[in-house]
């Protein structure tokens, strides 16, 4: 799978490290809506050094990503504003 | 569903508006092409913009530290001079300059960090572009509009998500250099009117812990003042 960090870039995820970031993930959309600012920075930390474990992709290469990860120094209020303001 | 799996959902949105697709996929190329050179040059306008805001503040900087310096030579002058209370008056209004010399170095650091972040999506995106460039022409020479079609697909997709994040990543620059720029003016007429600088502690909006801060401003000063006598051997000598 190609994830992309926001304003980082793209790497190719598999296997463990993805099944992990999967139960993460879900957990960051707990913390999100229950508004727990110090919960999702840590996870969003968490499970943006687990992409980066996989392999980073070549600028290079103009290919579209399954997922979308936010910057990993969002805050819990800009992440909010994304999912509010999607135009 | 999770974050990631909504991020990208709005993210496909944002991508179909900064990429409007024409009739013949060849024009879409070129189009698009047009597009991104125009966001290269947005970005280099936002490297400067997020620069310009940086040495503002830098130089901010340097002026309170020269008012900070200036409170201190007043603090050590009314010691020599036995006059406690002008060195405590004089070493409040350092303590002032200090917290916002503090403050404003955060910031400073922030738009470094923006800095670094909008000059590697520059790099990163110039080399895309570059990608672009060549495979458009390529698929120009030589494929029709409908196999073109086909061909540009995932180019294309691949690259409207690196603009639509890059157009993030520029708003977010621009979101906290506005943000400074109300506090800096803020900052201005602080260093322009002196006697703001006697009660320069930034009120937390809790007014138990104004009044705790302004307590350990206060010990800070009369530590600092002990330390001053010391050092200009004028302590208490009982």
């Amino acid at each position: 799978m190609i994830v992309r960090i926001l304003s980082e870039g793209q790497y190719r995820v598999d296997g463990d490290t993805l099944e992990q970031i999967k139960v993460l993930d879900d957990q960051l959309m707990e913390a999100l809506t229950a508004n727990q600012a110090d919960r999702f920075r840590e996870l969003l930390a968490t499970v943006a050094e687990l992409v980066r474990r996989g392999t980073a992709l070549d600028p290079e290469h103009l290919v579209e990503s399954d997922l979308i990860l936010p910057a990993s120094d969002t805050t819990l209020e800009e992440a909010k504003r994304l999912f509010a303001d999607p135009a | 569903m999770g974050l990631m799996a909504r991020v990208s959902t709005i993210f496909k949105s944002k991508v179909n508006t900064v990429l409007d697709k024409a009739e013949d996929p060849r024009e879409t190329l070129e189009y698009s092409y047009q597009k991104q050179v125009e966001q290269l040059q947005n970005i280099r306008r936002g490297i400067a913009e997020v620069v310009t805001s940086k040495k503002r503040l830098e130089l901010q900087a340097a002026r309170l530290q020269q008012s900070a310096d200036q409170q201190d030579a007043n603090a050590r002058d009314a010691v020599r001079a036995n006059r406690d209370d002008l060195a405590q008056e004089a070493l409040t209004r350092k303590q002032g300059f200090t917290s916002q010399i503090a403050g404003l170095q955060t910031q400073i650091d922030d738009l470094a960090r923006e800095e670094a972040r909008l000059t590697d999506l520059q790099q990163k995106l110039q080399a895309k572009v570059e990608s672009f460039r060549t495979q458009k022409e390529v698929i120009k020479a030589q494929y029709s509009a409908a196999q073109a079609q086909v061909k540009i697909g995932e180019a294309f997709t691949g690259l409207g998500e690196d603009m639509a994040d890059v157009n993030m990543a520029l708003q977010r620059a621009q979101d906290k250099t506005e943000g400074m720029k109300a506090r800096a003016a803020a900052i201005d007429s602080l260093s322009e009117n002196p006697a703001f600088a006697a009660d320069a502690l930034p009120s937390s909006g809790d007014s138990i812990r104004d009044e705790l801060n302004k307590l350990q401003a206060s010990s800070g000063v009369s530590d600092e003042l002990a330390k001053l006598k010391a050092e200009l051997g004028q302590g208490d000598k009982a």
